[in-house]
């Protein structure tokens, strides 16, 4: 009997997967010819990353070597292309005129990579990262000392790739177009962890750039420009974007092809001869990239073509990242969705984070970083889709930690836990060590064993487990401690603690805070995003990028929203002070954009009620004209500085007060503060500018100023107290800045000055601000910040900044009939 | 889903999914009233009435966070999904769902 001829177009991963599967099941059924593009045998293209990293050679990474076409009886074209199928007469034509006639056709022509059509895309040096010739392109590049690679797309591809050069010695950069790397495997924090691992080995990232343009000389590349103007040179330029299923051969056949070729649950195209495994595959309308699903595939395909029954039922998928020292697992629904809820594990000691999405008591999904060596048992739980209810206390803590326990209630699972099981792994104390320290040395608190025996002094994350062997050592003589207000829900950590690390391990993003700090949640809260948003710009003035999503919305948008979602405006009016011109400006823009209403505030200036929130730029650009600037009058910041006439025409007056309003709010306009700050300065002890019920209070009298400090008129209403005598308007200022400077640097968020005062003592800001070095210092911090503070943020957004904030998203509903 | 039509069969193209800031929100003005449309810090997007169950405060402009946005009136949080309020205020009422698909990195949202 003669043999079925059984023809493969393709002979990387999936063509020869399939057509071991194949041997495996029925090894003399076909008479095998494999046609493959590259002139190679067949090798691992997932392992072509450790290759350019150094870490394999080509040997190591080949699967089928010579011998194993030869001891299989398998024809093989290597470097010969496949021009044409005749899918009637079911004949297949090749480069050189060759013929080769099949039964059975399996298409695996797999994928190409994606090249962005910008200018300059054909210069040399300009390569993908798909086959051996583009690792050794990027390798010979890398050989010219102080070389540097660019790379575009910040995907697993790219990323590794990035990887590679840099382990090459070359200065790597990845620039990628949206805001998180790895973003369809990752999530912010994760993504965040991996932006930072990269730059620790060599790789700097480019967030939410867009090229434009790619630079050369000589037919050379020599950078790349982005839209934003910057230019990153290089001698090389990797495009890692993404891969298009290699359709042409199919398509020209006839046969059906979406996006890919289409498939069935068997693996059959449209034509039931032929059939197709692989990245040119598409599925159920889905395509693969990934190592995984193709197995399947093959298996699937192979089991068909020995003659069985087998189904493809579509794959879910789960992806690691392979580069050395940082281990990363994503799978399913990572980033949470409809139904969904998050465990969230963070380790800052050992830089991990680990979040386990479960729906309906299942995992759906899980992104880990730092540590995956559990990745293949929630990837396995979420396929079995077993019921985790019973285990989810300890789920996050993996599978040697969760089997150990299961089925035991929390206490009994404690209690049978051995004396030398782990239970903190940043400090290596057992179990053992911390019962007998308990016994041995009368310990009845958390803090008392963390001192005794570093059970938990470090993350923290086992600190649940430690109170749980006090509680089954002591019975009810274990005592629930009660330590500093945490900041939200999210943490456990205090508003202290929260600032002091941020200064001490200079954390300079919200991400970073959230890790070190080991945050519970991935993205935070409305409590605690505004509070680190403010910690943040507090500590790094300059540095760190305001996060407008971060911020209640008056702040986001520079005016007050009211009930209605109209807002409110008021412009600044320095000490209370105006003028003709100003209120003939303020009164043109009520007329031109008919703001319903228009108040004298408490604070000595104008309100405009009632205005649309697309007006706000248009209305802002008009005060601005007059010389007008934001009042602030909606920020935990420096709102007004109220002032009396003073000695300019009040006969009782001791001084300039409205000249020293003016200073002060000229110089302190814009800054943010805890909570708001409002000023006052009267020009005599009678207090007509009602300072002593200011955050801040100056009182001038015949010798000089009097400083109070600590009054409030809202909620609460408190006098100020006394903090200081000056003599010189100069000295008024210093002072009043370093107290602002103490407060914005130790109150916690949303806590007015005079709370801060309370909680501080007013004997330990006076000695701050008595002691000319420490008051200088703090002067100093607070000038420097404020060279940053000191703009308009109405004529920034006049000017374009946060345009989309003010403008809707599309008018094309606007006019569709209900 | 409370959704405001069952069988939504015109489907609107409202802009690319990333011209919606992460935890942020953009409107999409309509005869019957805004709608607000959501994206989570995880890149998810959501479409809701731009209206607070309790007050009727403009949910574009609240705090997006984890799956949920903080109306900015009085600080309600409402679950992006569902638009039921989360929290203290579960139960209290419904913001309605708009149906909206994501096809290319296009937001589609159901006519309605």
């Amino acid at each position: 009997m003669t043999k079925e001829r059984l023809v493969v177009v393709g002979n990387g991963m999936a063509g020869c997967r399939a057509v071991s599967d194949l041997l495996k099941r029925d090894p003399d059924r076909y008479d095998i010819t494999i046609f493959g593009a590259e002139p190679r045998v067949n090798y691992d293209r997932i392992m072509l990353s450790p290759v350019l990293a150094g870490e394999k050679t080509f040997d190591q990474i080949v699967i089928n070597d010579e011998a194993w076409y030869r001891d299989n009886g398998i024809t093989l074209h290597a470097g010969r292309k496949v021009e044409a199928i005749d899918a009637e007469a079911k004949i297949l034509r090749a480069e050189g005129g060759l013929e080769v006639g099949y039964d059975k056709l399996i298409l695996a022509t797999g994928s190409d990579p994606v090249r962005l059509p910008l200018p300059g895309a054909d210069l040399k040096g300009v390569v993908t990262f798909r086959d051996l010739d583009d690792v050794e392109a990027m390798m010979a590049a890398a050989a010219k000392p102080g070389a540097r690679a660019v790379v575009i797309g910040g995907g697993l591809l790219g990323i590794e790739a990035a990887y590679g050069l840099a382990r090459r010695g070359m200065a790597a950069t990845v620039v990628h177009l949206m805001d998180v790397l790895m973003e369809r495997q990752l999530d912010a924090s994760a993504g965040f962890l991996l932006t930072q691992a990269m730059s620790e080995r060599g790789v700097e990232t480019v967030l939410g750039a867009q090229s434009e343009e790619i630079l050369g000389e000589n037919g050379q590349v020599t950078g790349l420009k982005l839209k934003d103007g910057r230019i990153l040179p290089c001698d090389i330029l990797v495009m890692a974007v993404g891969i298009r299923p290699n359709t042409a051969l199919a398509k020209a056949a006839g046969l059906e092809v979406n996006r890919g070729v289409v498939v069935g649950d068997d693996l059959r195209t449209s034509d039931p001869s032929i059939y197709a495994v692989g990245e040119c595959v598409e599925h159920r309308g889905q395509c693969y990239g990934l190592v995984a699903p193709i197995w399947e595939m093959c298996r699937t395909a192979a089991a068909s073509l020995a003659g069985g029954e087998a189904a493809y039922e579509g794959s879910v998928l789960s992806t690691r990242l392979k580069v050395s020292g940082v281990d990363v697992f994503s799978a399913g629904k990572f980033a949470g969705g409809d139904g969904c809820e998050d465990i969230v594990f963070r380790d800052a000691g050992r830089g991990v984070y680990k979040r386990i999405v479960l729906e309906d008591g299942k995992v759906a999904g899980a992104v880990l970083f730092g540590d995956a060596a559990d990745g293949g048992w929630y990837f396995d739980l979420m396929r079995q889709g077993a019921e985790v209810g019973d285990i989810r206390e300890t789920l996050v803590f993996g599978q040697a930690m969760t089997e150990g326990l299961r089925g035991l209630d929390p206490s009994a699972a404690v209690a049978a836990m051995a004396d030398d099981a782990e239970v903190c792994g940043c400090n290596g104390v057992c179990k053992g060590t911390i019962t007998q320290a308990i016994t041995d040395q009368g310990l009845n608190t958390l803090d008392l064993v963390k001192a005794h025996t570093k059970a938990s002094a470090s993350c923290g994350s086992c600190t649940p487990l430690v109170e749980k062997i006090l509680k089954a050592t002591l019975g009810d003589a274990f005592q629930v401690q009660t330590g500093p207000k945490p900041v939200c829900g999210c943490t456990s950590k205090g508003h202290d603690e929260v600032r002091k690390r941020i200064v001490a391990e200079g954390l300079k993003s919200m991400p970073a805070v959230m890790q070190a700090l080991e945050w519970a949640t991935p993205d935070g809260c409305p409590s605690c995003r505004p509070a680190l948003n403010y910690y943040l710009l507090c500590a790094w003035p300059g540095e760190y990028r305001d996060d407008g999503q971060s911020r209640y919305i008056n702040e986001r948008v520079h005016a007050n929203i009211q009930k209605d979602g109209t807002y409110s405006v008021v412009p600044r009016m320095w000490g209370g002070m105006t003028s003709a011109s100003e209120l003939r400006a303020i009164a043109d823009v009520v007329e031109k954009f008919d703001i319903p209403s228009v108040k004298v505030t408490g604070g000595q200036r104008i309100d405009l009620l009632g205005v649309k929130k697309d007006d706000l730029p248009a209305v802002w650009a008009d005060l601005n004209r007059a010389g007008m600037v934001s009042g602030h009058a909606y920020a935990k910041g420096l709102r007004t500085v109220k002032t009396c006439v003073g000695s300019d025409w009040c006969r009782f007056g001791t001084q300039d007060s409205t000249g020293l309003g003016i200073k002060l709010e000229k110089f302190m306009w814009g800054s943010w503060t805890p909570a708001k700050l409002k000023l006052a300065v009267s020009g005599c002890p009678r207090n007509c500018a009602e300072a002593t019920c200011k955050d801040i209070g100056v009182i001038c009298v015949d010798s000089g100023y009097e400083i109070h400090i600590g009054g409030a008129a809202g909620l609460h209403i408190q006098g100020t107290q006394l903090l200081t005598k000056v003599a010189s308007e100069q000295e008024a200022l210093w002072a009043i800045c370093a107290i602002t400077q103490m407060y914005r640097e130790q109150g916690w968020y949303l806590e007015r000055l005079y709370k801060w005062m309370a909680r501080v003592g007013l004997e330990t800001i006076k000695a701050e601000i008595e002691d000319p070095e420490r008051r200088r210092a703090l002067y100093d911090r607070f000038a420097f910040s404020q060279r940053f503070s000191r703009i308009d943020p109405w004529a920034e957004r006049v000017a374009g900044r946060d345009s989309a904030e003010f403008n809707p998203l599309s008018r094309r509903m606007e006019f569709v009939p209900a | 889903m409370n959704a405001l039509v069952k069988d939504p069969t015109v489907w609107i193209d409202v802009g690319a999914v990333t011209d919606v800031p992460r935890r942020g929100a953009r409107r999409v003005p309509t005869p019957a009233g805004d709608i607000a449309i959501f994206r989570t810090g995880d890149g998810q997007v959501y479409a809701l009435k731009d209206k607070c169950p309790h007050k009727g405060g403009p949910l574009s402009q609240g705090i997006v966070h984890g799956r949920s946005v903080a109306c900015p009136l009085h600080n309600w949080s409402i679950d992006l999904a569902t638009g039921e309020p989360v929290g203290a205020d579960a139960g209290k009422g419904c913001t309605p769902v708009i149906p909206l698909r994501v096809e290319d990195g296009r937001l589609l949202l159901a006519q309605v």
